[in-house]
């Protein structure tokens, strides 16, 4: 199935205060395909705990969000990239609970349980990139 | 070689003043502004720092004071009302002046250009520094209203005798939890309340980090003494964090801050009865 991609902007995300902007932008998108509020919800949540990553342990970095459509539904992408450390251990990062920031450990294995579809690709000492897509009947 | 060129425009200092005024009034930026003693200062010294230098003008001490001036200049001119643009006026038109002045005194074209040049860099240098000055104070103002917000959108009512509510409106990040957190504890000590309503109908998501302050305030009100309820959790929000896999069991959670209330009075045994008509 092909994916195209009909907007799509980028943001810098330095400190904690990009946060909030960039969730504000995301619900757009949701809003601007008519997406429900729980599915809404479900994606700037899913965005929140990704940009907090991204931020706490990839010391800030870029994120792409794209209005995207498959031929049966309009849905929205969003992409992390960060040039961090990487993750270690990406099977034990995925379970629920794993933290090494003295948080809930939720973030990644609840992120992926929220999206329709969840890519994560990452490589110690060059950095993190995740790639949510939530479709708008997903 | 320029810099003696660029020195000669100290002996044209009042010349140099009525131009400038000049332009600045065909700019629409002055109001007389530079028949002030700040603009006199500020030509007075910057021609006085042009004639002694020797070097560059990164370097001088002598700019480093012309500099600090026109930064105090243009914050003032900042809080009397002139766009960013004007204050940038006010140096533009400062340095079309001086050329004006310079392409009097000197005739060699090639001396003239290099002098430009020197003035040039000089002065957008200036001009770069008004505007760091500008966003600055900008974000000073933002930042102190931050505080401010933070603080008042987290009141504290006391709903009943012993019951305490906190709405919260906005994101919970780490410092405004703090915040959040020490108002709810402080309020809990002064009126004697042992039951705490955090409503949280007004924050937009839930996320795990949200989720974490939310359990570590219910943990310190515990620990107090008191019972803490979270209401206003909205459906979608609730399914989110269902998903995400929060555990908010041993939480008292309610969908709306009556039913919260409700479960409020219940704690302390009261019972709201509607009166019978006689
Ligand atoms: N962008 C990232 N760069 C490096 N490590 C990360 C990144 N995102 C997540 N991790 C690692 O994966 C772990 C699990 O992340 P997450 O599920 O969001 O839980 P938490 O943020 O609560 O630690 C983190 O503790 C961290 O070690
Ligand atoms: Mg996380």
């Amino acid at each position: 199935m092909t994916t195209i991609t009909n907007s799509k902007e980028e943001a810098l995300i330095i400190r904690e205060q990009d946060v909030v902007p960039l969730r504000n932008r995301v619900k757009e998108y949701g809003v601007k395909i008519g997406m429900s509020i729980l599915n809404q919800t479900k994606l700037i949540t899913a965005t929140s705990e990704l940009v907090r990553n991204l931020l706490k342990y990839g010391g800030g970095g870029k994120v792409i969000i794209e209005s995207v459509s498959n031929g049966r539904d309009n849905g929205v992408r969003v992409t992390f990239i960060d040039n961090g450390p990487g993750i270690a251990d990406l099977s034990l990062a995925m379970k629920d609970g794993y933290s090494t920031g003295k948080s809930l450990g939720l973030g990644l294995p609840g992120t992926k349980r929220l999206v329709n579809e969840f890519d994560i690709k990452t490589e110690l000492g060059n950095g993190t990139t995740v790639t949510i897509t939530k479709w708008k009947n997903g | 070689m320029q810099n003696n060129f660029l020195g000669g425009l100290k002996e044209h200092e009042n010349r140099l003043l009525t131009v400038w005024s000049q332009l600045l009034i065909e700019s629409g930026s002055d109001d007389g502004a530079v028949e002030e003693e700040e603009s006199k200062e500020f030509a007075s010294l910057f021609l006085s720092a042009l004639a002694t230098l020797n070097g560059r003008f990164q370097d001088s001490q002598e700019f480093e004071k012309v500099e600090d001036l026109i930064v105090g200049i243009s914050t003032s001119r900042g809080k009397r009302g002139f766009s960013p643009r004007e204050n940038a006026q006010y140096l533009t038109t400062f340095k079309q002046a001086s050329s004006q002045i310079l392409s009097e005194l000197i005739t060699d074209s090639e001396n003239l250009y290099q002098a430009n040049l020197e003035l040039n860099a000089i002065i957008d240098n200036m001009t770069i520094m008004t505007f760091e000055a500008f966003m600055r104070g900008r974000e000073d103002i933002i930042s102190r209203q931050v505080d401010e917000i933070s603080e008042i959108s987290t009141p504290v009512i006391t709903v009943w005798e012993g019951i305490v509510a906190l709405p919260i409106i906005g994101t919970l990040d780490s410092s405004r939890t703090q915040i959040v957190m020490e108002n709810l504890l402080q309020q809990i000590v002064d009126t004697g309340s042992s039951i705490a309503i955090l409503d949280i109908s007004g924050v937009p998501a839930v996320d795990s980090l949200v989720a974490q302050h939310l359990i570590k305030t219910v943990s310190a009100t515990r620990l107090m003494g008191a019972e803490c309820i979270i209401s206003g959790i909205r459906p979608e929000i609730a399914q989110t964090v269902v998903h995400l896999g929060i555990d908010l069991t041993g939480i008292i959670t309610k969908a709306s801050l009556a039913s919260a209330l409700k479960t409020a009075f219940d704690m302390l045994q009261l019972t709201v009865v509607k009166r019978k008509l006689v």
